[in-house]
């Protein structure tokens, strides 16, 4: 099968790549452009690792394929901090243990940016809702709710 | 909390979490060397089959495709019985018959042959293109299965280890173990009340979102380095050097960061088959786990089977128990039957008592140790006995434990006396807090109690402290962090040597850089590790102060240190500067300053907890909900507290999922739900905030009396969801998981139970 061109806004930049027709999204960001931050735990949408925010909006960039990013504008965790500013939920994560071993991290910060982004106050139920598509084995949600609640009290 | 110390005691910020949140984290996946080529494994669909061929020269054709690996490129083993891994150890032998199947496949998943290739979907073409002849063999599916006599061997060589003489005939139990003490006839005739039960947990996997990934290179000479996301980077690299007959010193194992491991990490099966096709085709090599590969072919923990017996008198006093403890080890022998054994009722003292174990094999995959391997199945089963008990007895449950906890001078199950612990102060805790205190409200709730212990492993262990020209210091170790092992460190060389934490760095080295140190289970690194950290610091403070003293002008004997300032005893003027000493060294007299600590053989620091739970139970679907839980744990001293609770909420939130809703579906030996999907780990929306309570009762061993607490906190909380089950709807679960299909039918059952009596 031969390459098709993939141009699309990745953390503010212009890409143009070539992608193969069956590679995913997340593939595309990790193995063409190298961004490893975003991160592969299982494959088919289960984990939430690899969430990135498509178009404003969040996805798991393992279920989407790359060339249906085109034209879009992906915002992955190395875009998340603005001219050397960490965002806050960055920095409430760090602060309050929201994270051990780091590994579904990205995929927090981003489903927690997305939440914020669009109910800047939301009830803990709403948090946990939020990131209830995103696995994490180390921490048992408890500070990274509270992380997000920090960002939301402008705790941070 | 208020600590003594400067820098102990106190939260600090993670020192790896800023390269965490902006992604620059390097994990073993994010790894991309030139010309690599990607690996893929072949895996066998049948749990159990001969092997009697395997043809892959239609693979070898595929363009593309590089080298083609099975267990015949494979040397010969000098030694097969040497044995390896980290907490659970196994023979040599054992792990190549792991590593890829010889002449025989042992578990739905099992390696059978490896492919290079120059993309990941060419790898994956070829896998299709080999061809494997199988002879279907009988499944051997559970281990009580596996242990009946006219069960077929799934090792013809195997003869049970035993400490009588050795058995005649092979079978499929690996090891068979008998202990005793006092009198535990004698005892249970003592006792006015006994309860008997018999359980049954599921086999259930560490669930780390990270999927097993390593990447290797052969260079021209032969040597090889490795990079991958392993428990302990020396283990990996002796593994693989006695496997391939590598010199240790021409294999450099550098580790990345390590997304979770729980214990799951260190088989180092991948490892190897990536070394070898490094080798084969003298290229980097890269492979990477499925989530289906993670879940067939990795390490889960053992399933296992109990029957508990505990008499006790009248006024509460435990007077015998008997264990009977079957761990169901998978495809080889050596699960955690010795771990669950030493740990299983270690949290109470009990004068007599008999405890029988039996490692079996069955056709699953090797188990791999889960954070306080072996010991949360038993204490369910324990806990849930005990809870019994106290019942007959007319006795509140917490006053039941308080009058028979173990205490300092009390025998371990394995007969190793305790030294101070700080189990009594975890129940008083208990008894004070505000959830214990608080009546339920609503109706099918309960509230459930349990309590459990963790023995901690300490293994061995090194760690360098380099003092630099301008008076920082720099710690370096081959010690694997998995969740905080730096920031502690960081900490304890900033107390050990008074400096301020932003001028201590800490590094993770690699194989080559760094002098050996195990692998990073059992709750092992901030006591043990923290151990070799301590004295690397006081050799390094030796070392300086030897060289402070000749500019001093006075004898090295009478040189104090404090708060960054050397000065002589008998003189105070004379006082020189830690920072001109450290300028100094890199000029002058006996030059550098590094600091060596080792630490083996220390003596254990047992860690105790106990956790409070309210349920409430939907009696129209079983479900169970979590609506409120308080863990409380002896830490000897939190080193860093928030690290302390995230460790103990995340134990938690595993021990939720081992209790409620995850489990291997084996299907005539073929796992049915290899997702995150079918397999259901707890998610945020299934617990509530997880209350901490941390009580320090300092270890008297190692430096300021750190405990290890990784472990302690996941055994506790099947038991305690079954005690609050039981006292929301009446009916004991006395099986893992206890899923809502499994309580509906408890309580069905028990509704008919009722029925019946009545006469109806």
């Amino acid at each position: 099968m031969a390459k098709i061109p993939l141009v699309f806004k990745v953390n503010g930049e212009q890409q143009e790549i070539l992608v193969q027709p069956y590679q995913t999204l997340l593939s595309a960001l990790r193995d063409e452009l190298r961004l490893t931050g975003t991160k592969e735990g299982c494959s088919n949408g289960n984990c939430g690792a690899c969430t990135v925010i498509v178009n404003g909006r969040t996805a798991d960039s393992c279920l989407v394929l790359a060339a249906e990013a085109n034209g879009a504008e992906v915002t992955t965790v190395e875009g998340l901090s603005q001219n050397g500013q960490l965002h806050p939920v960055q920095k409430a994560f760090m602060k309050y243990g929201a994270l051990q071993c780091g590994f579904c991290t990205p995929g927090f910060l981003l489903s927690a940016k997305y939440l914020l982004d669009s109910n800047p106050n939301p009830t803990e139920h709403e948090i946990r809702l939020a990131i209830a598509g995103n696995l994490c084995r180390c921490t048992g949600y408890d500070k990274i709710v509270r992380a997000i609640q920090a960002v939301a009290q402008a705790e941070v | 909390m208020t600590s003594k110390y400067k820098y102990l005691g106190k939260t600090t910020e993670a020192v790896d979490a800023l390269e965490k949140v902006i992604g620059k984290a390097a994990f073993g996946a994010d790894i991309h060397l030139p010309g690599m080529l990607y690996g893929k494994v072949l895996r066998s669909p049948h749990p159990h089959a001969k092997i009697k061929s395997i043809d892959y020269s239609k693979a070898l054709t595929l363009e593309g495709v590089k080298a083609v690996i099975t267990s015949k490129d494979l040397p010969s083993l000098e030694d097969a019985r040497a044995s390896f891994g980290g907490e659970l150890t196994m023979d040599l032998g054992q792990i190549r018959k792991l590593l890829l199947a010889d002449g025989k496949t042992l578990f739905d998943g099992h390696a059978i042959a490896a492919v290079a290739a120059t993309s990941l979907e060419i790898a994956e073409q070829a896998l299709e293109l080999i061809n494997v002849d199988y002879e279907i063999l009988p499944v051997i599916e559970n281990a009580l299965q596996a242990m009946r006599p006219d069960t077929p061997l799934i090792h013809p060589d195997l003869y049970t280890r035993t400490l009588g003489e050795k058995p005649k005939a092979p079978s499929n139990i690996g090891t068979m173990l008998e202990h005793q003490r006092g009198d535990p006839e004698k005892g249970f005739a003592e006792a006015d009340v006994v309860v008997e039960e018999s359980f049954e947990t599921a086999m259930v996997h560490q669930g780390y979102i990270e999927p097993q990934a390593c990447a290797a290179w052969a260079d021209g000479d032969g040597k090889v380095t490795v990079w991958t996301s392993t428990q302990g980077i020396f283990n990996t690299r002796d593994q693989i050097a006695a496997l391939l007959k590598i010199t240790r010193g021409r294999l450099n194992v550098v580790p990345m960061e390590i997304g979770g491991g729980f214990g799951g990490k260190n088989d180092n099966l991948l490892q190897t088959l990536t070394v070898m096709l490094a080798q084969k085709t003298g290229r980097p090599v890269k492979m990477i786990m499925s989530r289906d590969e993670v879940f067939r072919a990795t390490g889960p923990s053992s399933p296992a089977y109990f029957t508990v017996k505990v008499g006790a008198k009248k006024d509460g006093e435990i007077t015998a128990a008997y264990i009977k403890m079957i761990y169901d080890s998978g495809a080889v022998p050596g699960g955690p039957l010795h771990l669950g054994w030493v740990a299983s009722c270690g949290a109470y003292s009990i004068p007599n008592l008999k405890i029988d174990g039996y490692d079996v094999v069955s056709n699953k995959p090797r188990v791999q140790p889960y954070r306080a391997p072996g010991v949360t199945p038993v204490v369910f089963a324990i806990e849930t006995t005990m809870d019994i008990l106290a019942e007959k007895l007319g006795m509140d449950t917490l006053k039941f434990r308080l009058r028979n906890c173990a205490k300092e001078g009390d025998y371990m199950p394995d007969d190793q006396k305790y030294a101070r612990i700080g189990l009594k102060e975890v129940l008083e805790r208990v008894a004070s807090h505000p959830h214990w205190n608080t009546p339920l409200e609503g109706p099918n709730r309960g509230r459930g109690l349990a309590m459990g212990m963790w023995t901690g492993a300490t293994l061995s262990s090194s760690a360098l402290v380099m003092v630099n020209g301008d008076g920082s210091a720099t710690g370096v170790s081959g010690q694997v962090d998995l969740t905080g092992t730096r920031t502690t460190t960081r900490q304890i060389i900033a107390e050990a040597l008074q400096l301020p934490l932003e001028k201590v760095q800490v590094r993770v080295a690699d194989t080559e850089s760094t002098p050996y140190t195990m692998t990073s289970v059992g709750s092992r690194t901030t006591y043990a590790f923290g151990t070799a950290v301590y004295r690397a610091c006081q050799d390094a403070l030796a070392q300086m102060k030897a060289r402070a003293a000749p500019q001093l002008l006075v004898d090295v004997g009478d040189i104090e240190y404090a708060e960054g300032k050397f000065w002589s005893k008998k003189d105070l003027e004379k006082a020189v500067s830690w920072n001109e000493v450290a300028r100094n060294t890199q000029t002058r007299g006996e030059g550098m300053v590094t600091g060596r600590g080792s630490a083996t053989r220390l003596p254990i620091a047992p860690e105790f907890n106990a956790h409070i739970v309210d349920v409430e139970v939907d009696p129209e679907t079983g479900k169970a909900s979590i609506k409120r839980w308080t863990a409380v744990q002896d830490a000897g001293l939190a080193v860093n507290p928030m690290q302390v609770e995230g460790q103990m909420q995340g134990g938690v939130t595993q021990g939720i999922g081992w209790g409620i809703s995850e489990y291997y579906y084996y299907d005539k030996g073929k796992l049915r739900n290899p997702t995150f999907l079918d397999y259901r780990m707890p998610t945020s929306l299934d617990v509530p905030m997880i209350d901490t309570s941390i009580v320090e009762v300092p270890a008297p061993d190692g430096p300021y009396g750190i405990r290890g607490v990784g472990e302690a906190c996941i055994v506790c909380p099947p038991a305690a969801i079954a005690s609050a089950i039981y006292r929301a709807t009446g009916v004991r679960m006395n099986k893992l998981p206890m899923t809502p299909e499994a309580v509906f039918w408890a309580i069905k059952a028990k509704e008919k139970q009722l029925v019946a009596a009545d006469g109806h």
